[in-house]
């Protein structure tokens, strides 16, 4: 009785606090503004299911990709087992759904065990491979610090999560065997029926019985921590991949954002078109923003994409311009959009005034100031050795579209802000006297005639 | 191109580089050479085609975008024309993927699909055992071509025609590397590195032991001109367009 209020009350603490970490996490995406989800549903469906759950991408690189899967298939298989020990322990019965299943349970059980045990082995191939094999791209300067111990923590967490699954199964086998009354029948579980009693075969009942309860609720500690875990950590792709799949661009790869604003003032400045936008950008009482310098102007999809990220870096290990050693890094811009998505929801929930705009307002999104923008978060620098490639939108296993934001921080600076590259002046120059690229003092049809 | 009741089966759109660029002129007039070899009736704009836009709005000027890409607009559909090729992947997507949200919509294809789809229909005759018989040639994907619009097969099909041997660069098709021109990089000196990134993928394209380096783009033949030449390999390897590839060994 005792355990069963416990559990009710660590269970109703864990997740009523995880609830509010992902409803905060929901606000900073909704941070950005408004964009409309256009185009084939049917397409967008097919990507959650080819890109998100069937990891399509991943599968370029195929060591990775296979170790990957196993983590991730462990994951979505053991919410089932889940399911049993909320039942558990609610009411405080033992293995809900064993007796009403009988050999469908052994086989279920014996399925997770072995993703378990393979998963397993994953995890630790990966921690080997995030800090003794060196791969560089787990080692870009934006991997310092935070990110690093973030990659670390999350195959700690799995190591310990999985190992209370055997110690409870394994525990439970030999009780089983031994015949203690409670521990009901459950067929020969694959993993545990050899390993229980090869690690517990010596121990006593009583030693076994606590054994198979601290298993018991080191696995569920772990998933409640690792929930809450969740909302501050990389990891946050396990659940935001998915919808990040669904929203991402289905326009063609070659085409920026239309900005219809802009469109119309030409056309009107040119005398053509329809005269239906009669926005006169100068008779407005502020100065027009274009692009984006801050979370707020980027598009929630692009904030989105910021939280889905899992720091794999293969955006930034293809990346010409990181391959040659420009400061330019795709991971570190949607690293960055998260930390300033962070910074403002914290200073939004601080709820202090110093913040605000206009002080005599409530502090809220549309009332906000702090004086800082991405920029500060994101030089210029980077911003500018950007070749729109799109060797980083390919690669990306979850679909997050780095380029968006680095073109919507060059549009601010050149739109809002005139400024960007010296360079880039007599190129504009030519383009709007001349027709040109290049300033050349030769006609279009020079080349025909010789 | 003023109009005399003929109405030209394509606009060859040839783009900044291909007007003005010394190297990339010669690629206008191989292809402009293939046209009429395969009797195609075709026009150009001439000086009424302005810069599409492409580097300015990739820079972020959006409003010389729209200056420029609404100009070309009023002139392309003032000709009604409906089929456009062009020899530059910058210039092909523009017109493809951005001009219809502006108002133009035309069939746009890029040199290498026509050259393709010429050689298809039999409208093109290459001698049999031509210069590159034998030899080793490789092919580096534009990102405009490749990644952003997904064509691979059509030059490397056109290539198939040559009797080359074509080796791959490890880095090709959705993985090809940046020749470094792109997002209007072409007009500025490269941000603070290591190296220039067409160094980077002229060592790559060199390490197939290729004597001839191909291309679909004017910006990526100047990068990899640029390359090749600092790695003063400019006697041995050569840099070509595709279509100087066919013009050459036309029957």
């Amino acid at each position: 009785m005792i355990q069963q209020i416990i559990f009710i009350i660590v269970a109703a603490a864990a997740l009523g606090y995880a609830a509010r970490q992902f409803l905060r996490v929901r606000r900073n995406i909704l941070l950005g503004q408004d964009e409309a989800t256009t185009g084939d549903p049917g397409a967008r469906w097919s990507n959650v299911l080819l890109v998100a759950f069937g990891q399509k991408k991943m599968f370029k690189r195929w060591i990775p990709a296979v170790f990957h899967f196993f983590i991730y298939a462990a994951f979505l298989i053991t919410q089932i087992e889940l399911i049993e020990i909320f039942i558990d322990g609610i009411f405080g019965v033992h293995r809900f759904f064993a007796s009403g299943l009988g050999g469908f349970y052994t086989f279920v059980i014996s399925f997770i065990e072995i993703l378990s045990l393979l998963a397993f082995v994953a995890t630790i191939i990966f921690l080997a491979r995030r800090n003794a094999l060196k791969l560089p791209r787990f080692h870009k300067p934006e991997m310092k610090g935070w990110p690093k111990l973030d990659g670390n923590l999350i195959l700690i967490f799995e190591l310990i999560l999985l190992v209370g699954i055997f110690s409870m199964n394994g525990a439970d086998m030999v009780l089983q065997s031994r015949g203690v009354e409670h521990y009901s029948d459950t067929g020969n579980l694959a993993v545990s029926s050899w390993l229980g009693p090869a690690l517990f075969g010596g121990l006593s009942d009583g030693t076994l019985v606590a054994v198979e309860r601290f298993g018991w609720w080191l696995h569920l500690i772990m998933v409640f921590v690792f929930l809450n875990y969740l909302p501050k950590s990389k990891h946050l792709h396990i659940v935001l991949a998915f919808p990040n799949t669904y929203f991402a661009r289905l326009r063609p790869r070659g085409e920026m954002e239309n900005m219809p604003e802009i469109m119309n003032e030409v056309k009107s400045m040119m005398g053509l078109g329809d005269d239906t936008g009669e926005a006169d950008l100068s008779m407005e009482e502020e100065l027009p923003e274009f692009g984006a310098n801050d979370v707020f102007t980027m598009s929630w999809k692009n904030v989105l994409g910021a939280y889905a990220c899992t720091e794999c870096g293969r955006c930034t290990a293809v990346c010409p311009a990181n391959i040659t050693g420009k400061k330019l890094s795709p991971r570190k811009i949607m690293m960055d959009i998260r930390d300033r998505a962070e910074e403002i929801g914290q200073r939004l929930d601080s709820g202090n005034k110093e913040f605000a705009r206009d002080p005599e307002q409530p502090l809220s999104k549309e009332n906000y100031e702090d004086g800082k923008s991405l920029f500060d978060y994101i030089s210029r620098e980077e911003i500018h050795a950007c070749t729109t490639c799109n060797a980083c939108v390919e690669a990306c296993p979850v679909l997050i579209n780095p380029l968006e934001p680095i073109l919507k921080m060059r549009r601010y600076e050149i739109l809002t802000e005139s400024a960007g590259p010296s360079d880039w002046l007599p190129m504009f120059n030519s383009i709007e006297n001349q027709g040109a690229a290049w300033a050349m003092n030769i006609d279009r049809e020079q080349w025909t005639r010789e | 191109m003023t109009a005399e009741g003929t109405s030209p089966e394509i606009l060859f759109w040839v783009g900044c580089a291909g007007s003005f660029d010394d190297r990339a002129q010669r690629i206008t007039r191989a292809f402009a050479t293939i046209l009429q070899a395969a009797e195609i009736s075709f026009a150009i704009l001439g000086n009424e085609e302005s810069c599409t836009g492409d580097p300015a709005r990739r820079a972020g000027n959006e409003f010389l975008f729209q200056m420029s890409a609404l100009q070309n607009i009023e002139v392309l559909n003032r000709y009604e024309i409906k089929k456009i090729v062009t020899a530059c992947p910058h210039c092909f997507n523009t017109l493809k993927n951005e001009y219809p949200a502006l108002g133009g919509n035309y069939e746009v294809i890029h040199h290498t699909q026509f050259l393709q789809e010429l050689i298809d229909q039999g409208r093109l005759k290459l001698k049999e055992g031509g210069t590159f018989k034998g030899k080793k040639i490789t092919y580096h994907d534009s990102c405009y071509m490749g990644r952003i619009n997904g064509v691979y097969e059509a030059p490397r099909s056109v290539l198939a025609q040559l009797d080359a041997d074509l080796v791959e660069m490890k880095r090709s098709r959705k993985n090809g590397l940046c020749c470094g021109a792109g997002g209007a990089q072409m007009w500025k000196e490269d941000e603070p590195g290591d190296k220039r990134i067409n160094t980077e993928r002229v060592e790559e394209a060199l390490g197939t032991g290729a004597e001839a380096i191909v291309a679909n783009c004017p910006f990526c033949i100047t990068m990899l001109n640029d390359g090749v030449t600092a790695k003063e390999k400019q006697e041995s390897v050569m840099v070509y367009d595709l279509s100087e590839m066919i013009v050459n060994n036309l029957q």
